[in-house]
């Protein structure tokens, strides 16, 4: 059972401190839900994971140093989905799921059937077939989030980081996109840890919350415990009445009087 | 399940630029002040390859085989190479007006081989491209660097306006420098200008060795630049080492730009014309892009020279001066259809 443990980190973007004392475990299969104010630090510390902005403190996989490993060999453990993933104008729906078996191949090769039997595999399994030949640029918000979602299932990394996966969607694409993800970090045994700026939907899928503000985690848990009336108010500064309801808490904003 | 396979070259294509390439060397060698006819250039052409009886006299077979054969070679192969290099630059800098004529790496080449000339190097021309191939380096390095910190590298705008700048300042000091060595502005100005008139077969085997290499490289980085298309962020998620990738191609396009301008002079434009066109014909795929670069930068670059010979003929105008009358009205067309001057 592949684990990722992080320990202590800390994001310093020029000398400002991000994100700092965040310690996170992940198994395949869990997923983790990072929430919390416009400029939390949420992004960044997904993108910290991801090898893109430097940070310090302990990245394991199963007990292994995550900053030892080459780019390849990282990206073969930890893929990453960009909230808006750039788009090539001109790129085939096939092209670009297939980018996603760049980990796995040496860096001048081309590559092998087995690779684009993966890439198509993935895309059946997405129900993407009929996307195939069509230009990247020209997807809807919802194609565009299952589209980066194949490439990054292509990638075959245990560990997905997800951006935001579903703030650009209406509720129907949303629920489909998240649906999805539920469905594969379960099928397919991965680790999922994604930001999420919905909060009734975050306490939805996700078996645990981490309630971030001003760069270090305020609430940690399950959706009950984190999605109070007094951390929104605390943190968010928005007044809220939480509902309990059968498949989670609904965090309703209050008129101002 | 349906089998797609990844973006390669269709057969067609390939039989289409073959003739292309036939067609292109074939006019480039008949046409010129002496007129001669297609089936007599090859005659005489196999007569050279394969041993083979030929029919044409023996100031035809001069003509030929020492003139007009090295001559249509040297602006393939130059051709060739400028193209490629524009397409990788483009590919890397994720930008479609990414040029080496206009990123400054010519006019760096062309400040060191200035200086190389000045210093006497003219007769050993060996050093020559190394002279240049200093300046190009040192100069798209200025260029990157200058147009990544202006607005965070987010802009193509930013990289081609420190582009300019960087030329414009190797080009003021290539001045300066010939100011100060009058005695050899005439061999500088025809340099500056650029030529395809050579001493026979000495500069193609001078350069072609440099290019061959360079062009192999790059081609061989036809996939990672595909992967350069979803950015620098996401390529590195996806274990693309970005960094080392783009230095390796930069250093490869660089290299090839300045054997080709240390023999030929300032010839800008090619490495944004014809790219761009085969983008319009074939898509952004630089598995297909670059190839038919490496192929149709040769071709356009041998008509360019065939019009350069022939337009004010008996007089020649300079090649560089055919692409830029050509190239700036086509540079700003791109400028226009690419959103915003934004990238794809």
């Amino acid at each position: 059972m592949t684990k990722l443990t992080v320990r202590d980190l800390q994001v310093e973007l020029d000398k400002k401190l991000i994100v700092s004392n965040i310690h996170i475990d992940v198994s395949v299969g869990q997923w983790i839900c990072i929430i919390g104010p416009n400029g939390a630090g949420k992004s960044s510390l997904l993108k910290s994971l991801a090898g893109i902005i430097p940070s310090t403190g302990e990245i394991l996989i199963d007990g292994s140093n995550v900053r030892e490993l080459s780019e390849r060999d990282r990206a073969c453990w930890i893929a990453y989905v960009a909230q808006e993933p750039v788009m090539p104008a001109g790129m085939r729906v096939f092209d670009y799921v297939l980018l996603g078996r760049t980990a796995h191949l040496k860096m001048l090769a081309t590559e092998s059937p087995k690779d684009l039997e993966i890439a198509q595999y993935v895309i059946s399994e997405l129900d993407l077939d009929a996307f195939t030949d069509r230009d990247v640029a020209t997807l809807s918000g919802g194609e565009r989030q299952r589209v980066a979602i194949a490439r990054a299932l292509t990638q075959a990394s245990p560990i997905i980081l997800l951006d935001e996966p579903t703030t650009a969607l209406d509720v129907g694409y949303q629920q489909e996109v998240l649906e999805l993800i539920d469905k594969l970090r379960k099928q397919k045994k991965i680790a999922v840890i994604s930001t999420m700026h919905d909060l009734t939907v975050s306490g939805l899928y996700p078996d645990r919350l981490m309630l971030l503000a001003e760069g270090k985690v305020v609430a940690s848990g399950s959706a009950e415990t984190v999605l109070t009336t007094e951390n929104i108010a605390k943190h968010y500064g928005a007044k809220v009445t939480v509902i309990d309801h059968e498949s989670g808490p609904v965090v309703i904003p209050e008129r101002h009087k | 399940m349906r089998t797609v396979t990844a973006r390669k070259i269709s057969p067609l294509a390939w039989m289409i630029s073959a003739v292309a390439v036939l067609l292109t060397f074939t006019l480039g060698i008949s046409i010129g002040a002496v007129s001669l006819p297609p089936l007599t250039v090859w005659s005489e052409i196999s007569s050279h390859v394969f041993g083979s009886s030929s029919d044409s006299t023996s100031s035809e077979s001069t003509i030929i085989w020492q003139l007009r054969l090295p001559r249509v070679l040297l602006a393939f192969v130059v051709g060739s190479m400028l193209a490629s290099a524009g397409c990788a630059y483009q590919g890397t800098f994720r930008n479609p007006l990414a040029d080496p004529y206009l990123l400054g790496v010519s006019a760096g080449a062309g400040l060191g081989a200035t200086i190389a000339i000045f210093n006497g190097s003219s007769s050993s021309r060996i050093l020559l491209p190394l002279a240049a191939f200093v300046g190009a380096l040192g100069a798209v390095l200025i260029t990157y660097s200058l147009g990544r910190s202006a607005i965070a590298g987010r802009s193509s705008t930013a990289l081609i306006l420190a582009g300019v700048a960087v030329a414009s300042l190797l080009t003021a000091i290539q001045t300066l420098l010939q100011q100060q060595n009058t005695d050899k502005i005439r061999e500088i100005y025809a340099w500056v200008l650029g030529r395809l008139s050579t001493s026979g077969w000495n500069d193609l085997a001078i350069i072609t060795p440099y290019i061959f290499f360079c062009i192999i490289v790059l081609l061989r980085y036809r996939r990672v630049l595909d992967v350069f298309a979803v950015g620098d962020e996401e390529a590195l998620t996806m274990g693309l080492p970005v960094a080392r990738a783009r230095a390796a191609i930069i250093v490869a396009a660089s290299l090839g730009t300045a054997a080709a301008v240390a023999v030929t002079g300032l010839i800008g434009f090619v490495g944004i014309i014809v790219p761009h066109i085969l983008r319009l014909i074939v898509g952004n795929s630089y598995r297909i892009l670059l190839p038919l670069s490496v192929i149709y930068g040769g071709v356009f670059l041998v008509f360019a020279d065939i019009f350069a010979r022939t337009f004010l003929a008996p007089q020649e105008i300079s090649i560089g001066v055919v692409t830029a009358l050509l190239g700036a009205p086509f540079f700003l067309f791109v400028l226009g259809s690419s959103k915003n001057g934004s990238v794809t």
